[in-house]
């Protein structure tokens, strides 16, 4: 493989994983809220939750652009106020994958999470917890299968996110130029076939890795709770 | 310790209007399956809000809607056991027990454990996980796990309902500890006319969400309807006649001989009798072939809804019992308030306490 082709895999491991840790609190939040909150406007969340899983990622992308862009209303007051910046930068393709990999994340563990008996939630709070300790010590690790499930499906998608990133940040060799956007491009010059099916089969050797050790740690964790 | 009760909850079908105090002890809520007794000690362990009511415990109002006061769950200390135990699947008998431990605030938990271990006998199971205990030993965990939160008090929704006989007998003389060692008020429903007289210090009964009648389980039983005219009999272990493997109780109505018991001598007994299992005779009847004869006065006499029976009440020495007859024989015998009669009773089941 070329140092190039190196570049791509190593930022789309960067991106891809990035993406999925850090939507991965927000993720459990929100389908925690979809799970079992009762409040006004939650077909509504659910709804935007799950739009990028509908829109053309190009539209995502788009959207993503005129908000977090540096002219953007979001892009501009996070520039200003933290020093953060999305476009055209790595973060940047970070935060496309994990817009577009959200609804996934947060469709596994809700349905997870609603797998969960209330009447063992409740059984707690009157040993004396407090809600969010019931979440943390007995919500959480009775779902934690869902969450992995729903942390593999997002770094899946992130690994292959093509349509929303390359129309937010572009495809910058070495900045933004993930695996996907690589081999359009080497599909697009003379050339470049092999370089192309070299990072198919990368592609493919990662996706099938992800969904053994996801296939494993599920496993070991079924195991552990079903136990004698 | 002692908790007060005084609700109103609304909901589609009926009306549960419930006003009780449980003292230290175990109080029965007793009444048939849709009576309003789960929904009752619910509203009294946080997971339902009364619509309208005033809870307290020693004086610590944990609701009152007037003033607007609702005291969460998880701030109550008020341990909940289950019908369906509610262990916590991926954690270890000993981490389901220790639950509470986190947010009781009290110290000596060691010595606790060890008690609460040794009074369940479940020191053997600690390192097993939920799913591989029978249903009573789930239920022995559930309750230990709920006493070790360090409760003011307790409540057990029928936590025999779904084991068999063998398991209930296991379970009964622990809850029995329970009630005479644990200290704190226990609120338990049932609706087994056995349970509730071997284990009950107060009854009350609830009928379609109404409380028709609260007092001690001697008196109250016998006028529960699900009881069918049952009485409880206070009884101690006179002595065992090995010969013929029977034990000799003593009661205040006079001796009966029953079955030989394990119980030792001197132990007491509550001798539960079914008013069926009883006959009336106005002369002493001599050579029957039951062993049990009291003679008593009766004290009223109760027909039944259609008619065709009729609870007869005597007083034996103080003690009451109930013989369930037909309305045939209530007139043949011309059975009246204050005529003297023998009970021939044909059978009579045990409850140690």
């Amino acid at each position: 493989m070329t140092p190039e082709e190196w570049t791509a895999v190593r930022l789309s491991l960067l991106v891809a994983t990035t993406a999925t840790l850090a939507s991965l609190p927000f993720g459990v939040a929100i389908a925690w809220l979809l799970a079992r909150g009762r409040f006004w406007g939650k077909s509504l969340l659910d709804t935007l939750v799950h739009l990028p899983l509908i829109l053309p990622p190009v539209v995502t992308g788009y959207l993503l652009l005129i908000s977090f862009g540096k002219r953007g209303p979001i892009g501009a007051f996070l520039d200003e106020q933290f020093g953060i910046v999305f476009s055209f930068r790595w973060t940047g393709a970070a935060l496309a994958c994990a817009v577009m990999g959200f609804p996934l994340l947060v469709r596994a563990i809700r349905l997870s999470i609603e797998a969960v008996d209330t009447r063992l939630e409740s059984a707690a709070g009157t040993l004396g917890a407090h809600p969010l300790w019931v979440f943390a010590t007995i919500t959480l690790p009775l779902c934690l299968p869902g969450v992995i499930a729903g942390a593999i499906l997002c770094f899946a998608k992130s690994m292959g996110e093509f349509g929303a990133t390359i129309t937010f940040v572009s495809n910058i060799p070495g900045e933004t130029q993930t695996l996907p956007s690589l081999i359009y491009t080497l599909t697009q010059i003379p050339g470049g076939d092999a370089g192309a099916m070299r990072l198919t089969l990368v592609s493919i050797a990662i996706s099938m890795v992800a969904l053994l050790g996801s296939e494993l740690l599920a496993r070991r964790i079924g195991v552990r709770q079903m136990a004698a | 310790m002692s908790l007060e009760v005084d609700v109103d909850h609304a909901r589609e079908t009926f009306h549960l209007a419930a006003r009780f105090s449980a003292a230290p002890g175990l109080t029965a809520l007793f009444g048939r399956s849709g009576s309003g007794k789960t929904t009752l000690v619910d509203i009294v362990g946080g997971l339902i809000r009364p619509d309208r009511g005033r809870i307290a415990i020693d004086g610590q109002v944990l609701v009152d809607t007037e003033r607007g006061v609702f005291v969460p769950k998880h701030r109550r200390r008020i341990g909940y056991v289950f019908q369906d135990s509610r262990l916590f699947p991926h954690l270890s008998v000993r981490s389901n027990l220790l639950y509470g431990r986190w947010f009781a605030g009290d110290g000596g938990t060691a010595a606790n454990l060890a008690s609460v271990v040794d009074l369940l006998g479940i020191g053997h199971l600690l390192d097993r996980r939920p799913d591989s205990l029978s249903g009573g030993e789930k239920q022995r965990v559930a309750i230990g796990r709920a006493l070790l939160a360090h409760p003011r008090a307790l409540l057990m929704d029928e936590p025999l309902a779904s084991l068999d006989e063998a398991r209930r007998a296991e379970i009964l003389p622990y809850i029995e500890r329970l009630r005479d060692e644990a200290g704190v008020p226990i609120l338990y429903v049932s609706h087994s006319v056995a349970e509730v007289a071997r284990l009950a210090t107060t009854v009350v009964i609830l009928t379609e969400g109404q409380v028709t009648a609260v007092g001690p389980v001697a008196d109250i039983l016998s006028q529960a309807e699900e009881s069918e005219g049952g009485s409880v009999l206070a009884a101690t272990v006179a002595r065992h006649d090995e010969a013929f493997q029977l034990s000799v109780l003593a009661s205040a109505a006079g001796e009966l001989q029953v079955p030989r018991l394990s119980a030792p001598v001197g132990a007491p007994v509550r001798a539960y009798i079914r008013g069926r299992d009883v006959m009336l005779s106005l002369r002493p009847p001599e050579e029957i072939s039951a062993l049990n004869v009291l003679a008593g006065k009766v004290v009223a006499i109760t027909p039944s809804a259609n008619g065709a029976q009729a609870d007869v009440r005597l007083d034996c020495n103080g003690a009451s019992l109930t013989a369930r007859l037909t309305a045939k024989s209530v007139q043949r015998l011309a059975l009246a308030p204050g005529r003297p009669v023998y009970a021939v009773i044909k059978s009579v089941s045990f409850e140690r306490s």
